[in-house]
């Protein structure tokens, strides 16, 4: 008989990293996203593309357990996130995702590095510097790992964010508009980089946006549609 | 956390700055108030175990005390020589020391007493023998330690309580260190205590109305009404004659002395008698009025360090509202964030506090380094009050305080809501 855990483990090797099941939410009255049912597997990096108001953000804040969706539910690596209580949510966050945001990244009293340090801290209760190195390395900001995140370009502030959300070596990182505030050379560049960089860390991605720029860049991709 | 706290604080650097020097402003007028009064009030206390009573030449009762019991103001003036005897016939007196006052060297006060008077004062000796003979003088601590007389050593005291040696000098007379008392923190650190012949002998024991030294050194009875070139009528007045002390201190053996002696003296008609202990209390309450406006306003400054916190804090985080929601989002728990405010609190606090604590002894030092009559007050700078911990808790609590509502106020606010309005 194989301890608790164990099969916990077992499924989320087997089973799909996100699975929804008659996923819908209401706020006021409304309905703001209706994903119905929907499975991400390992290593099969998803786009959500919808316009505003399509409820990609609202999905976002399900799958990464801030709100708790009206119907339906959520797993993540095989974890219940939807019916955990906030605690567990947290810790499931903290352990599986990787969280890349449109415009807010890092804090900016802390370097590259420093962000990047507590990034590491905070999930996982330690640092481990050489992985940051690395990390930083790969996202090409070497020569930036002390600057202050006010000091970096659009570019250079979003792969940092990217450096961040991997730093932890997250199963899932969840990306809500990682390219929409960028040019075309940069947006193709995070792209690029965002794919290179969950490959060699085993890290699949779940990028929710409404640019279309980058939508040929993914085969397994959702089209979520403004609920009537 | 507390790194990031650091963080913070450095990334506006100028608003904690001003912050902990708002904070370390109004910790230290406390602290300076605290130790500047205790002190005060301790040293006065010292300075007075024992003294039950002082008899002097009728005048302000207040200068009787802080002459012949600080060694600070100028004598009333003198009283008879009759007087010591008088004192010790009466019933329930256990002690009356003569005091005879007047010149000074290097600022030192030459007191001519018995040598009752520093066992009075719980002074033993360091090194040599207690005074004996006329010329004979032992010399305190801080004496010893400021002008580097040893044993043997001969030196001439000045005319006058003056603050330096402008004095006219007593040349032919001078007196010979013979012992060197151990320190005892209270006044007789700084004296020079020698036989009440001394002094007399200074100004011509045998010939009372000698001139001497080619000055007009008329040691009249009555206070004042003399004219004295150089001297004021007061220095004059304070300026012993022979046979003649300038006050006596007593000590009561029994409580009845203490209800039947200053009635006894006040009626007498050169005579009057104060008690340090209600002389003191009426001075510090004269002094305590202004230190208590002091002290509301020090109180003052520090709340609004404390408000001036709470707005930083405010501000800052409201415009961190962003930063936190991506904190509890990458895995910082409540917990954690509150922590980490808190301790943005409690960092800056403890920095004005520290600050404030090192800027209150620090002015103590200079003030005591600076002004001859605060040293000789017996401001201690590196002495610590029980009293500074309360305050430095009540800076503390204040950070804290300041830090914590805004930090509450940010937690109840939704997350996914924060991270979409700062998205």
């Amino acid at each position: 008989m194989p301890p608790a855990d164990s099969s916990a483990t077992a499924s989320h090797i087997a089973g799909p990293l996100v699975e929804t099941r008659g996923l819908s939410h209401v706020r006021d009255g409304r309905t703001v996203m209706r994903m119905g049912d929907w499975q991400l597997q390992r290593r099969a990096h998803a786009l959500l593309l919808g316009p505003s108001g399509s409820g990609k953000t609202t999905f976002i804040n399900i799958a990464t357990g801030l709100l708790t969706p009206s119907h339906g539910a959520i797993d993540i690596a095989g974890q219940p996130m939807s019916a955990l209580p906030p605690a567990k949510r947290d810790a499931l966050r903290r352990a599986t995702i990787g969280l890349v945001f449109q415009t807010l990244r890092l804090i900016p009293a802390l370097s590259v590095n420093a962000n990047l340090a507590l990034a590491q801290k905070l999930a996982l209760g330690r640092v481990d510097q050489p992985e940051i190195d690395r990390l930083i390395d790969r996202v090409g900001l070497s020569h930036r790992a002390h600057a202050r995140p006010r000091q970096l370009s659009q570019g250079e502030g979003q792969r940092a964010a990217i450096a961040r959300a991997l730093v932890t070596r997250p199963q899932l990182v969840v990306a809500d508009e990682p390219t929409s505030a960028l040019d075309d050379a940069n947006a193709h560049r995070v792209i690029d980089l965002m794919f290179e960089a969950a490959d060699a860390t085993g890290a699949t991605l779940l990028v929710a946006t409404h640019d279309g720029r980058i939508a040929d860049r993914f085969t397994n991709r959702l089209n979520l549609v403004v609920p009537a | 956390m507390i790194r990031l706290s650091l963080a913070y604080l450095r990334d506006r650097a100028l608003n904690t700055a001003l912050n902990i020097i708002l904070l370390a402003l109004g910790v230290a007028s406390l602290v300076i108030l605290l130790l500047f009064s205790s002190q005060l009030e301790n040293r006065f206390d010292r300075d007075s175990q024992g003294i039950d009573m002082v008899v002097g030449a009728k005048g302000s009762p207040l200068q009787l005390i802080l002459s012949s019991v600080y060694h600070v103001d100028i004598p009333t003036g003198n009283v008879p020589l009759e007087t010591v005897d008088l004192l010790r016939r009466q019933m329930g007196v256990a002690e009356a020391i003569p005091l005879a006052l007047g010149d000074s060297f290097r600022s030192f006060r030459i007191v001519g007493t018995e040598p009752a008077y520093p066992a009075l004062m719980g002074a033993a000796l360091a090194d040599g023998r207690m005074f004996a003979k006329p010329m004979e003088a032992v010399i305190g601590a801080e004496v010893a330690a400021r002008t580097g007389a040893g044993l043997g050593q001969r030196f001439v005291g000045g005319h006058g309580m003056g603050g330096g040696d402008e004095g006219p000098k007593h040349e032919e007379t001078p007196f010979i260190v013979v012992g060197r008392l151990k320190p005892t923190g209270t006044v007789i650190d700084r004296l020079i205590l020698t036989r009440i012949e001394s002094v007399w002998a200074v100004h011509g024991i045998e010939a009372p109305h000698d001139e001497h030294a080619g000055e007009d050194h008329d040691h009249a009875h009555e206070a004042g009404g003399h004219d004295h070139e150089g001297e004021t009528a007061e220095e004059h007045a304070a300026h012993v004659s022979p046979a003649e002390v300038t006050s006596v201190l007593v000590r009561f053996g029994s409580p009845i002395a203490a209800v039947r002696l200053p009635g006894f003296i006040n009626r007498q008609t050169n005579l009057q008698s104060a008690v340090p202990a209600v002389e003191v209390s009426r001075l510090l309450a004269l002094v305590g009025v202004g230190l208590d406006a002091v002290r509301a306003f020090a109180v003052l400054l520090m709340l609004t360090a404390g408000l001036s916190i709470f707005v930083a804090l405010l501000t800052a985080l409201k415009e961190r509202e962003g930063d936190m929601a991506m904190l509890r989002v990458i895995g910082a728990s409540r917990a954690a964030i509150i922590g980490q405010v808190a301790s943005e609190g409690l960092i800056l606090a403890a920095a004005g506090t520290a600050l404030g604590l090192a800027l209150g002894h620090g002015v103590i030092g200079l003030a005591a380094a600076n002004f001859e009559q605060l040293h000789q007050l017996g401001l201690n700078a590196l002495a610590f009050h029980p009293g500074e911990a309360i305050i430095a808790a009540a800076a503390l609590a204040i950070g804290l305080i300041a830090a914590l509502i805004p930090a509450f106020r940010v937690l109840q606010s939704d997350i996914a809501e924060t991270l979409a309005n700062s998205r």
